[in-house]
């Protein structure tokens, strides 16, 4: 394969991970404006602040506001994470490796460009918004379900799942990183309702909301959530379940094609720290600090990875 | 050539009978309703958009992915009709390939004085790099499209012959597969050649003409300009459908006197190029030092025979609209055979002669430039107005040389479905013609294109033109 393929893989399924996280932490948005009354809108500068755009919105607008924030983070092309730059930017990726790709794959990405591109070609109501960001969860799991139905289990397919975990790792990371105080023992007090609010915007972030009430049985802790998106493999947008889902693609690489490259002995050093950590510890050492390095790593292993299987020239 | 305008339609006699081919065609189109066509008719672009059947145009402000429109009428020739059409192709190829290992070695064409040696000597398609090359196996155009027009029952033109990068191939292949799941049921009752065979065929013949120093299990790969040019999707379309790599430039280095590519586990060479990149910007080395597309030293390794190009550089000598007046000098001096197609009359208005009735005459003729290609530059008299033929006159007038004209020729028409029913529009044929060293192949049909306005006789895609599947029934 070529290595320009590889990389527009990889890009493509990062891009296509971007958009749905995003249409994910506007849905965390909107819901919790709706469900509060205090009526403020610091939800969206953390929203705006987990997604890394929050420069590129005050560039254009002086002040938070709802309306504004979610356009921008909805259809502004100006913000490379918008869900629809995203969606572009993977289509642009998909049609640079059409020949790598299914013929489902391809029409699943380029339909889901057309339908949004058209859904997206007027600032959205607010009325219209959850059956818009329905679309978007819809479309997603199309794309998905053609590459899983019909894509070989090849090098091409280790590229897609990559690019998909080193995004949902950083996102998930991301998150935590906003929010980190929230979920520390001395700020938080449990049952108060700011933090109430706080936790379940991180989980509503990741669709983890219902998935956290049912392992715990509907208890609540912020050691417990932080727990959750860090360490539970059974969560599929924990830092661990992406951390293992990296290792083993390029384990797959490794195999194929009879060589070790820097980014295998990357990936096993974040990979035993989440194998081998514990919340106890992360907490003992500071969340911030972990999260921190965490992104950092995990940064610095996407620029190896794109080295190693010579995705430029 | 009649004085009335009135042109050979391929579906309906005078009379409003069908011809023979469209038999089974005509009767199927009169039972089925008019409005479930219609809806079928948009389905198909629907099919199109989703697939990315798109192109980009040139010269427009918003380079956007444009769609060709499609047809869903067939355009249907039999197999006798087909069978002729194959003979005078495959024996113009052979001449075009024998005509371009000739001008690049001895010449003789040039000694005999068939063709002059000032219009080869002085023409920009003539690369010196190529004196004294022979490619493997002799094959200099491994893809041609010769472009046909027809004007009665057994007038058939060659219009063109595209012996560089022939673009098209596939909307044949896609209009085929959108016809097959719009029309089952046609398939059924008429018996249509398959085309769907040309993707492996093309591998296949490409690495027929790999060079001679080349493992058993040669390398392929498509070297496309890039997302952005028109026919990107078509570059991608035909590595994918081979099952080879779509490479650019700069995913291509030179080492070990091999061209190889960059791939996730290092460089790999590629043994034969199927380049859609023009030859001024094949090789910044050796052609245009800007060129942002090529691969620098490619030329090189060529002329080593380290790799085989597809089209070989220099072909466009052939298919140059100066040499095309003199084709069937061509086809005889090669093949020793009077010409099965024929030629356009043609007037080089580089001669005086030629030049003072082309002036005279310029409301009644097509004149084209002698190195344009998809339309663009083009006259067509009787549709033009004054001011347009005004302008044309002092463009001519500037440099004779650039030009060459032709009678407008009356097109045949093939129906189209309008919101009124079959109304007729002017068509041409291009057909796409495989060389690999021991085999000519013409796959059965090729591209229809269709004028979508009524009365036009410009086709071409840039133009607003349209496409038709293409069907040619078996025996």
């Amino acid at each position: 394969m070529l290595g320009k393929t590889a990389g527009g893989l990889f890009w493509m399924f990062r891009y296509l991970e971007r958009s749905e996280n995003t249409a994910r932490l506007i849905e965390a948005g909107f819901r919790i404006a709706l469900t509060r009354a205090d009526g403020d809108d610091d939800e969206w500068t953390s929203v705006l602040q987990t997604a890394a755009v929050s420069h590129l919105y005050f560039q254009k607008h002086e002040q938070i506001d709802a309306a504004k924030a979610i356009d921008f983070m909805l259809r502004d092309m100006s913000n490379p994470s918008s869900v629809l730059s995203a969606i572009a930017a993977a289509r642009m990726n998909a049609r640079l490796v059409r020949t790598a790709i299914t013929r489902e794959v391809w029409e699943a990405v380029n339909d889901t460009y057309m339908i949004l591109k058209r859904e997206l070609a007027r600032p959205v109501s607010a009325r219209d918004l959850p059956e818009v960001l329905a679309l978007i969860r819809q479309q997603s799991a199309l794309v998905r379900g053609a590459m899983h139905g019909t894509m070989l289990r090849n090098d091409i397919f280790d590229f897609c799942r990559l690019g998909t975990f080193l995004e949902r790792a950083d996102n998930t990371a991301r998150i935590l990183d906003v929010k980190y105080y929230v979920l520390l023992p001395s700020i938080s007090q449990i049952g108060s309702s700011l933090d109430n609010v706080q936790w379940e915007t991180i989980l509503r972030s990741v669709a983890g909301m219902r998935a956290y009430r049912w392992i715990t049985q509907g208890e609540t802790s912020p050691i417990g959530i932080a727990d959750f998106l860090i360490f539970d493999t059974r969560m599929p947008r924990s830092l661990a379940f992406s951390a293992g889902k990296i290792a083993t693609n390029l384990a797959y690489l490794e195999k194929a094609y009879g060589l070790r490259h820097p980014s295998h002995d990357q990936i096993d050093v974040i990979s035993a720290r989440l194998t081998h950590g514990t919340i106890d510890r992360v907490f003992e050492d500071g969340l911030h600090e972990f999260i921190t390095d965490f992104l950092t790593d995990i940064a610095r292993l996407g620029q190896q990875i794109e080295t190693d299987y010579r995705f430029l020239g | 050539m009649t004085d009335t305008p009135r042109f050979f339609d391929e579906m309906h006699h005078g009379d409003g009978s069908p011809r023979p081919p469209y038999d089974t065609y005509c009767g199927w189109f009169g039972s089925e309703d008019l409005r479930d066509l219609r809806k079928k008719s948009t389905d198909a672009e629907q099919f199109f958009r989703r697939t990315g059947i798109t192109f980009n145009v040139y010269g427009q402000a918003e380079a956007d992915e444009r769609l060709i429109p499609f047809d869903i009428v067939p355009r249907i020739i039999s197999a006798r009709e087909w069978a002729r059409l194959t003979r005078g192709i495959e024996q113009r190829v052979r001449a075009i390939n024998a005509f371009l290992h000739d001008i690049y070695h001895r010449q003789e064409i040039l000694r005999a004085g068939r063709v002059p040696v000032d219009l080869i000597a002085r023409n920009e398609a003539f690369l010196p790099q190529m004196i004294g090359m022979s490619p493997p196996g002799n094959v200099y155009t491994h893809i041609v499209g010769v472009d046909l027009v027809r004007t009665g029952e057994d007038e058939f033109y060659v219009l063109e012959d595209n012996a560089r990068t022939p673009s098209g191939v596939s909307y044949m292949l896609e209009n085929r597969e959108t016809m097959l799941q719009m029309f089952p049921e046609l398939f059924t009752r008429i018996k249509v050649q398959p085309v769907s065979d040309y993707p492996r065929d093309l591998r296949r013949s490409l690495a027929a003409s790999a060079p001679p120093n080349c493992s058993s299990d040669c390398t392929v790969a498509v070297l496309t300009p890039g997302i952005h040019n028109s026919a990107y999707f078509e570059h991608a379309f035909l590595a994918d459908q081979m099952g080879v790599e779509l490479v650019e430039g700069h995913d291509i280095r030179i080492t070990g006197g091999k061209v190889q590519m960059r791939t996730t586990q290092g460089y790999k060479p590629i043994d034969v190029l199927y380049r859609r990149v023009d030859d001024d910007f094949l090789d910044p080395l050796n052609f245009r030092p800007d060129s942002m597309l090529g691969v620098p030293g490619v030329m090189d390794v060529y002329r080593a025979g380290g790799i085989t190009i597809a089209n070989a550089p220099g072909t466009g000598i052939a298919d140059d609209k100066a040499i095309y007046s003199y084709m069937p000098d061509i086809v005889e001096f090669y093949t020793g055979e009077k010409a099965i197609l024929q030629n356009v009359p043609t007037w080089r208005c580089g001669d005086a002669d030629s030049l003072a009735y082309v002036l005279d005459h310029l409301p009644e003729l097509v004149v084209k430039e002698v190195h344009g290609s998809g339309g663009y530059g083009m006259l067509v008299g009787p549709a033009a107005s004054k001011k347009e033929l005004a302008a044309f006159r002092a463009k001519l007038t500037a440099k004779p040389g650039n030009y060459i004209a032709q009678p407008t020729l009356a097109l045949s028409t093939v129906p189209i479905l309008t919101k009124a029913g079959l109304a007729p529009r002017h068509v041409d044929l291009r057909p796409f013609v495989l060389v690999a060293p021991d085999k000519i192949s013409i796959t059965p049909g090729g591209l229809t294109r269709v004028a979508i306005k009524k009365g036009s006789l410009v086709v071409n895609s840039s133009q607003g033109g349209g496409t038709k599947d293409t069907w040619v029934l078996e025996e």
